[in-house]
């Protein structure tokens, strides 16, 4: 009689706590995403499962090897309903690669990349971790999973040599999305260096579905050069001391979320995007330029906040945003920090494709002149070429000039050097600036104010001078010259040079 | 009872893999011609400032004078050692004394690959390098010892305070390992006359346990607190030499009878 009162009553506790369990994220059809609730709290003992771990999510079934994705993808929704056994491989690997166009770094990795691989699991979930470190690696590793409730975050039972595996485990047992890191000495260093990543626990009930789902980390890098200058960069370690960034990136490079890389969505679809800050040091205004998150997952925790624009990830820390597409075009993804993101890389951007809604944005509707005080032109300092030879080749100047162009006109004349409309000309085929070389050049050292037409289009806007070098001038004229349709001559030194004397002389 | 060994604690192997290899050695080695060993350098009595000073112990010590060899332990001179201590070579050696990695830069047993005879040995567990040093009559130099030395810059026994000093380690530190390292004599040599304490290899030394950093490097436990390198930083002599934590960090995560691809030595003798 007991007995049997006993196994009703267990058996009781055992469906109110899944089904407390369950998290109201999603629900997946009428309300999506309205909040995540870890309701099991623990106040609810259990009976332990045979395997000795907390089953409060349910049993433990079966196992499976972890789907790890390379950064900006992520592993597909995890669509079983039980916990699992679940074997994550993970490897370091040090090598060397582009930071810029130019320059180069040694990244100790995760899995190969930086941000490193992505892994999803769901909550209850036991993971029996594998972490190999490679034997070519100069220093050992560890990882420090913020998922982990432990020692360490799992540091203390995964230091690692070089060609050398270790095998701990964990059960997740909180929702969320989390950073790794590694954590050996000095851990600034290893973590500068791109050894940090995203793992996600599921709640029970999973995420509401979205239509795209991205992987943008966000990290902070020191060089002993200053940034864009080339070559083979060393890890500055009194300037990461001092916060001094160089680098402010998403996903490990510049350039690694634009042009052929650049994320995609169709009008009418919704994004997600699981967006972690590795640091080490700075803290980010995470902000995509043109659209609101629709819903914000405050600090990738239960929280969930709505209609925000720009929404702070801390230093190793992580959000997860939701927005749906309603026009097409480029969304920029910046740290609002603006400064890292037109001078220190912290730029990636999503294409949205598919039919206009002149509605919600209806694109430039009339320009009109307007008789106002007049702007003054301003001065733009930019860091010069440090070599100067004094001829170069078209190849070169080409080469080069791309380089430059990229780091300074590509933000106002695009990168195809069609600038946008009604507010920066456009260079490609642009019939005002083929027409007369010495304006360009004019142009290039003084800046310019007022109203032109290119085109057959007026545009009344200011150009800043751009303070650079005069080979840099060379070099960038000689490729805008020769780039999206426009032919000429390679624009010399000497040139830039007679036209600055004529300046002087007050022509 | 190999398997037992195998998988128990470090600790428990260093000291059953130390006692097999004195009783195992005690066939006398066929001592190598002179000739061949590195040069030794003098080292003279100095002041030595150790990382983690222990909590009685002060901040300076005296160190004995001794004798260190040059340069690390080329592949050559180690080709010499295992042809004629055959127990030592690849295929042959026993996994108590190195892992499967030993010696895997090697064509064969008694063959070096192309070009690497000048480099310095890699790949070989702290038991062969101390079977080297004894066969050479010599030893391998203590943590201490070790660390003295390489703390020179070109100029001074104390190069630590040098503008750039820790940054050009650190630089070597950030590069990838190539398969094969250069030719030992890599740099010019230190104050002392040494060649290679940074840059090149890193180097077994006799006593690597002896300061242990723990994997979880930030620390939540009173009991070791100044052997974190988290707090760490703060137990140790000169929290600026990340240099130095990073050596110490390497020499926590091994164990005696690990190869690692980047990890050679070379040996100490005391002054007679």
């Amino acid at each position: 009689m007991f007995k049997f009162s006993f196994t009703i009553m267990g058996s009781l506790v055992l469906t109110s706590a899944l089904a407390a369990s369950q998290a109201t994220l999603g629900g997946g059809e009428d309300t999506p995403g309205v909040n995540i609730t870890a309701s099991n709290d623990g106040s609810e003992i259990l009976p332990l499962s045979t395997t000795g771990y907390n089953n409060s999510w349910g049993p433990i079934m079966g196992e499976e090897n972890a789907v790890l994705t390379s950064p900006p993808f992520v592993p597909a929704p995890i669509t079983r309903n039980h916990a699992t056994k679940l074997i994550v491989d993970l490897e370091v690997i040090e090598f060397t690669a582009p930071i810029a166009d130019g320059v180069d770094y040694t990244f100790w990795t995760y899995g190969g990349t930086v941000p490193g691989s992505f892994i999803r699991t769901r909550v209850g979930d036991i993971v029996e971790f594998n972490l190999h470190n490679d034997p070519s690696s100069k220093m050992p590793h560890n990882i420090d999973l913020h998922a982990v409730t432990g020692p360490g975050g799992g540091a203390a039972s995964s230091f690692t040599s070089p060609g050398h595996t270790s095998q701990f485990s964990f059960q997740v047992t909180i929702p969320g999305l989390y950073v790794y890191h590694c954590a050996t000495a000095p851990v600034g260093m290893h973590i500068a260096n791109g050894m940090y990543g995203l793992i996600l626990v599921e709640p029970a009930k999973g995420l509401a579905p979205a239509d795209k789902e991205y992987y943008v980390m966000q990290g902070d890098f020191y060089t002993e050069g200053a940034y864009g200058e080339a070559g083979h960069q060393a890890f500055d370690m009194n300037k990461a001391i001092h916060e001094d960034a160089d680098y402010v990136l998403f996903n490990g490079s510049v350039g690694a979320l634009v042009g052929d890389k650049a994320l995609t969505a169709e009008v009418g679809e919704t994004i997600r995007l699981f967006v972690g800050n590795g640091g080490p040091n700075l803290v980010s205004s995470f902000h995509v330029i043109g659209e609101i998150f629709d819903r914000v997952h405050v600090e990738g925790g239960t929280m969930v906040n709505e209609n925000v624009q720009t929404t702070l990830v801390p230093s190793g820390g992580s959000v997860i945003t939701e927005f749906k597409v309603e026009v097409p075009g480029n969304l920029v993804i910046v740290d609002h920090s603006i400064f890292r993101t037109f001078n220190k890389g912290a730029l990636g951007m999503i294409t949205v494709t598919g039919p206009e809604d002149l509605t919600v944005y209806s694109g430039k509707q009339d320009d009109r002149i307007y008789q106002g005080e007049g702007g003054a032109v301003q001065r733009v300092p930019t860091a010069g070429s440090n070599q100067i030879p004094a001829t170069r080749d078209m190849a070169k100047r080409m080469e080069l000039g791309k380089r430059t162009y990229e780091a300074n006109c590509m933000a106002c004349h695009q990168v195809n050097g069609a600038g946008i409309a009604g507010a920066f000309p456009p260079l490609a085929k642009s019939d005002y600036m083929m027409a007369d070389r010495n304006r360009a050049i004019n142009i290039m050292l003084e800046g310019l104010a007022g109203k032109i037409t290119v085109n057959g289009t007026d545009y009344d806007s200011i150009m800043p001078k751009i303070v650079m070098s005069d080979d840099d001038v060379a070099n960038v004229l000689t490729y805008v010259l020769n780039s999206w349709g426009n032919k000429a001559d390679k624009v010399k030194l000497s040139e830039v040079k007679a036209a600055k004397a004529k300046k002087a002389s007050g022509h | 009872m190999r398997k037992l060994i195998l998988h128990s604690s470090p600790l428990l192997r260093y000291a059953v893999g130390v006692t097999l290899l004195l009783s195992v050695g005690c066939s006398k080695p066929v001592a190598p011609p002179a000739i061949e060993l590195t040069a030794l350098i003098t080292i003279p009595d100095g002041m030595y400032r150790p990382l983690y000073p222990g909590k009685s112990e002060p901040a300076e010590v005296v160190l004995s004078g001794f004798l260190l060899e040059e340069h690390a332990v080329t592949n050559q001179q180690f080709l010499s050692f295992v042809k004629i201590n055959p127990r030592w070579q690849r295929s042959r050696v026993r996994s108590l004394f190195a892992d499967k990695g030993y010696l895997q830069h090697w064509v064969g047993d008694v063959e070096l690959a192309t070009d690497s005879e000048l480099s310095p040995v890699t790949n070989v567990s702290w038991f062969a390098a101390r079977a080297y040093a004894e066969w050479a009559g010599r030893r391998l130099p203590t943590l201490a010892e070790w660390e003295y030395i390489s703390m020179a810059s070109e100029t001074s026994a104390y190069g630590r305070d040098e503008k750039g000093y820790n940054q050009l380690i650190l630089n070597w530190y950030g590069k990838v390992t190539p398969p094969i390292p250069p030719a030992v004599r890599f740099r010019v040599a230190n104050f002392f006359g040494v060649y290679d304490m940074h840059g090149l290899i890193w180097e077994w030394v006799d006593d690597f346990n002896s300061a242990l950093v723990t994997g979880e490097s930030r620390g939540n436990s009173a009991l070791d607190r100044n052997l974190f390198c988290g707090s760490g930083s703060i137990g140790s002599a000169d929290p600026s030499d990340y240099a130095a934590f990073m050596r110490f960090a390497f020499r926590s995560s091994l164990e005696a009878h690990y190869t690692t691809r980047n990890q050679g030595f070379r040996c100490a003798a005391d002054l007679k």
